[in-house]
């Protein structure tokens, strides 16, 4: 559910988040950025297949007075529940200066308000048997409690409590900040890989707030000051500007009550208008050579400015882009696999990612690192070769199927997590593409042919819009292990 | 608005370590098949989906002197049978929507399968990975490419200074022991595997009696015995894999300093620790629930995050593995904080290791681990990890439904007593991994 570090994209918890369950802490052939794909992209679909799988459970909605909207996803499997509640508030709302505090404040969310002292809120949900985290991303920033599904009613309590009567203070602040410099060193400083997409996202979306990091740039961290972000609250912690998403074993009515009884007292609030992009359709071609003194590995990233399924004309060119991106790496049998890991042995991992959930326009990302003795150049021209076939041949039939009932599958798949279906709909809804687009999710791939992937692949993989990364270690300096 | 009494939260305790869905934990089906290899099942009816997981006794403890052969034999699984290559295996799961994955560590190597289960679907897809497992035939060009490829991973690695940190802790830690060597080998290690060592270890290994299969999904009984039947009967016969040796004890607290340049020095401090089998694992469990391993309500995280702002990530772990395992506390914290947090969290630890937890500390973390059980097997896939693991290390089947019972008999004395006699500070390895100036020498 969290990852980070990954192509152009990530999500800053507020708690790490490690995996340390199963029996063995393992490494395996797991592509990360498929799944990453899969998890962020509303799926694929197949003729044949057949899944339908948006229909399975039920999704209710409903708005209270203020204007906050609250939405339900049924799944009875089991007595337990998620609660998240979204706002419409991440890094693109942010400006020079103050980079980095809707995640700040994210932080400070944990720090108490009138009824409840620092960390109560936590210790309440744990002794309750729950879990809780909260996330910061481009647009959105969702706090969220997993717990029996009896216990609703506290979650929705403490959150409401803390959406209205947050106690902002300078001692925790000024702790807590370091808490965030400390994030933002062992995540991006001390991370070649993550040191170098800040930069290569700094220069994709030229122009763009989503070439501001989620974490803040670090003198933005280190200037911010309380004031900084009790005007945030103030400006964006209201009903109007929420989603409360429950997924899990309970009844809509109820928690439309349960949301009326705890939120529906509060008054709604006027929103500043949310930054929008450049309008610049294509920026010009951009590049940055990454000389890195502490990497070991290459890397070449290339991205291409593409519409999200919020900003394109036609929701069309949206679903052809993921399935351009399953094309190429739907799995170990597709073309990036096939041709640059095994057939040309020049890439050791190579993915693509395309994320269409976002509110302003996004990138189409192709990565991959280098086996031994080959050249960025050579991984470059490579992976250009596969853009260009892309542009200059269609699809065969069969690619184009598997890459569809991949897509399909994994769907389905994803709903086995009650999380994911909360997640999915909170994204959806606070990128203002809306949850309604899941129903026609299958519909909308399956109409995909090889002409409109190769439409998209014309329109939008071109030079005036790519941006090309390159990471490369000064030194390769050799070691023993 | 709303305040919520303390008596309020404290009924709110009561009901649910009594009255919540506690009986919903499946029972898992365990049974042998013709073939000789254990399976454990839970049937789950709401998804049109099965997980499978084939769980070897396979991993790098079984390298020998070859480090990093575990691993390179799990890579090569999928990468071509003498009729098929991995292209063809690859798009042949894919146009049916299935994922195949494996993965390896120090006790296992692992296949996994997530499929539909619908008609036509399932039973290509069960056939395609039962002569994929059988039959690999480690070609020349793959097994040149996955080396090439764990080369590159190791590379990865000098860039992680966490993961410096723990191999220099299992190496301290293992001394002479299987566990000792990295799972992914070294750079040397690695470069002189071949195609016949991996074929040598998959045929000791990856064997029907050396096997335990879990599936968790939408299926019958009977389908999955026929799943069962058709995924083992091709493998080869063969023997389980011998008792790995006792891990030897240390005696003596050590420091391991590996330069590193970072912003963050990495600290991880810890010794040897009890597996699953253990009766004190539970008594172990939940005291280290309470000192780190519960969250941002944890002792060492509220004092080095919330009380001291040292640090964005501060904790402690139990790494139960097939010989003990590992208890670890860990955190990452900026150079100039080294000494300080170094201080902080040997204190908590000396402090805790003397007096054990509170009273109410107790009760929060058993209210927190038995409530939040239900949470841990909510899904397909938190099912097929925790049946997998039962299965390969033989725990009942009525494992799942115990869990929250054992929790709940762990009394204050009982987990105390257990950190007291198996965990012993004064002679904790500790590995630094951060600038030479900042770690010091020794």
């Amino acid at each position: 559910m969290v990852r980070v570090g990954n192509a152009d994209y990530a999500i800053t918890p507020f708690y790490p988040v490690d995996a340390l369950t199963g029996i063995d802490a393992r490494a395996g052939r797991q592509a990360t950025m498929r799944r990453l794909l899969a998890a962020l992209l509303v799926a694929a679909l197949v003729p044949g297949l057949a899944l339908a799988s948006a229909s399975r459970w039920p999704v209710s909605e409903t708005q209270l007075d203020n204007g906050m909207t609250v939405i339900v996803r049924e799944d009875h499997r089991a007595p337990v529940v998620v609660s998240q509640v979204w706002y419409a508030v991440g890094s693109s709302y942010e400006h020079r200066g103050i980079t980095g505090v809707s995640h700040v404040l994210e932080h400070m969310m944990f720090k108490g308000t009138d009824a409840h002292g620092p960390g109560e809120f936590s210790r309440i949900i744990s002794r309750n048997g729950g879990e809780e985290n909260a996330f910061t991303s481009r647009d959105y920033t969702a706090y969220f409690e997993r717990l029996a599904a009896d216990r609703l009613d506290l979650a929705l309590a403490l959150e409401a409590d803390r959406m209205a009567n947050l106690a902002l203070a300078d001692e925790h602040f000024a702790s807590e900040r370091e808490v965030v410099i400390e994030e933002r060193r062992q995540r991006v400083a001390d991370n070649p890989a993550s040191r170098m997409h800040e930069r290569f996202n700094a220069v994709a979306h030229l122009g763009s707030p989503y070439a501001q990091p989620i974490i803040g740039w670090q003198p933005d961290l280190e200037a911010m000051t309380l004031d900084d972000l009790q005007a945030w609250y103030e400006r964006y912690y209201s009903p109007n500007n929420a989603t409360l998403v429950v997924a899990g074993d309970v009844e809509p009515e109820a928690v439309f009550d349960l949301a009326r009884k705890h939120f529906g007292d509060m008054k709604a609030r006027e929103l500043p208008e949310a930054p929008g992009g450049t309008g610049m359709v294509e920026p010009g071609a951009r590049r940055i050579d990454v000389a890195d003194s502490r990497a070991r590995v290459p890397r070449v990233v290339m991205g291409y400015d593409v519409p999200s399924a919020a900003t394109a004309d036609s929701l069309e060119d949206a679903y052809a882009l993921m399935m351009a991106s399953a094309v190429l790496d739907g799995g170990d049998g597709a073309r990036l696999s096939q041709d640059l890991v095994r057939d040309q042995a020049v890439a050791a991992r190579a993915g693509a990612s395309y994320r269409a959930i976002a509110r302003l326009g996004t990138q189409f990302t192709l990565q991959a690192a280098p086996q031994p003795g080959v050249s960025v150049d050579d991984l470059e021209s490579a992976l250009r070769e596969q853009i260009e076939r892309l542009r200059s041949e269609p699809v065969d039939d069969a690619t184009l199927e598997r890459a569809r009932n991949q897509m399909l599958a994994d769907h389905l798949f994803q709903m086995d997590s009650v999380f994911y279906q909360a997640m999915e709909i909170g994204q959806l809804e606070t990128t203002g593409i809306g949850w309604e687009i899941i129903k026609d999710y299958e519909s909308g791939l399956e109409a995909v042919t090889a002409a409109d992937v190769q439409r998209v692949a014309q329109q939008y993989f071109t030079e005036q819009r790519l941006t090309v990364g390159r990471l490369q270690p000064e030194s390769d300096k050799e070691s023993a292990e | 608005m709303m305040r919520l009494g303390r008596s309020m939260l404290a009924a709110a305790v009561l009901l649910l370590t009594t009255a919540t869905a506690m009986a919903e934990a499946p029972l898992i089906q365990r049974w042998q098949t013709d073939a000789g290899a254990t399976v454990v099942f839970v049937p789950t009816s709401a998804l049109p989906i099965v997980d499978v997981r084939l769980t070897f006794d396979a991993g790098s403890a079984r390298d020998g002197e070859q480090p990093g052969l575990a691993r390179l034999t799990n890579n090569l699984l999928l990468e071509g049978t003498a009729e098929r290559s991995a292209g063809e295996i690859a798009r042949s799961f894919e146009q049916r929507g299935a994922r195949v994955s494996t993965s390896s560590g120090r006790d296992t190597g692992t296949l996994s399968l997530r499929a539909l289960t619908k008609d036509g679907i399932l039973d290509e897809v069960i056939k395609d990975v039962a002569d994929v497992l059988a039959n690999p035939a480690f070609p020349e060009d793959a097994v040149t490419r996955v080396k090439r490829q764990m080369e590159v991973s190791l590379r990865e690695d000098q860039q992680s200074a966490r993961t410096l940190a723990n191999k220099a802790f299992a190496r301290a830690l293992y001394g002479d022991h299987p566990y000792a060597a990295p799972p992914g080998g070294t750079r040397s290690s690695v470069s002189s595997l071949d195609r016949a060592s991996a074929s040598e270890f998959y045929a000791r290994y990856y064997n029907r009696s050396n096997l335990t299969l879990a599936i968790v999904g939408d299926v019958s009984r009977e389908r999955a015995e026929r799943m069962a039947d058709r995924l083992t009967s091709a493998l080869p016969d063969g023997k389980p894999a011998a008792d790995l040796p006792p891990v030897p004890s240390h005696d003596e607290a050590q420091t391991v300093r590996v330069p590193f340049d970072g912003e963050q020095t990495v600290i991880l401090m810890g010794q040897g620790g009890v597996n699953r089998s253990h009766d004190d694992y539970y008594p172990l469990y939940v005291a280290n629930h309470v000192l780190g391993g519960g969250g941002l309500v944890s002792l060492l995280t509220d004092t080095m995050r919330n009380e001291r702002g040292l640090s964005y990530s501060t904790f402690s772990t139990m790494r139960p593995m097939a010989r003990g395992g590992q208890f670890v506390i860990g955190s990452k914290v900026r150079n100039d904080a080294l000494d300080e947090a170094l201080s902080v969290m040997r204190g908590i630890v000396g402090d805790f290791h003397d007096q054990g937890p509170e009273a109410d500390q107790l009760a929060d973390a058993k209210g927190n681990i038995i409530g939040s059980f239900p949470l841990d097997i909510d899904s397909n896939n938190d099912l097929i990890g925790y049946i997998g693991m039962i299965g390969f290390h033989g725990l009942g089947t009525d494992y799942l439904q115990r869990l929250p019972e054992r929790i709940s008999d762990v009394s204050r004395d009982g987990a105390a007593q257990a950190f007291r006699e198996h965990i012993a500070p004064e002679r904790f390895i500790t590995v630094l991994v951060g600038p030479e100036d900042v770690i010091g020498a020794d």
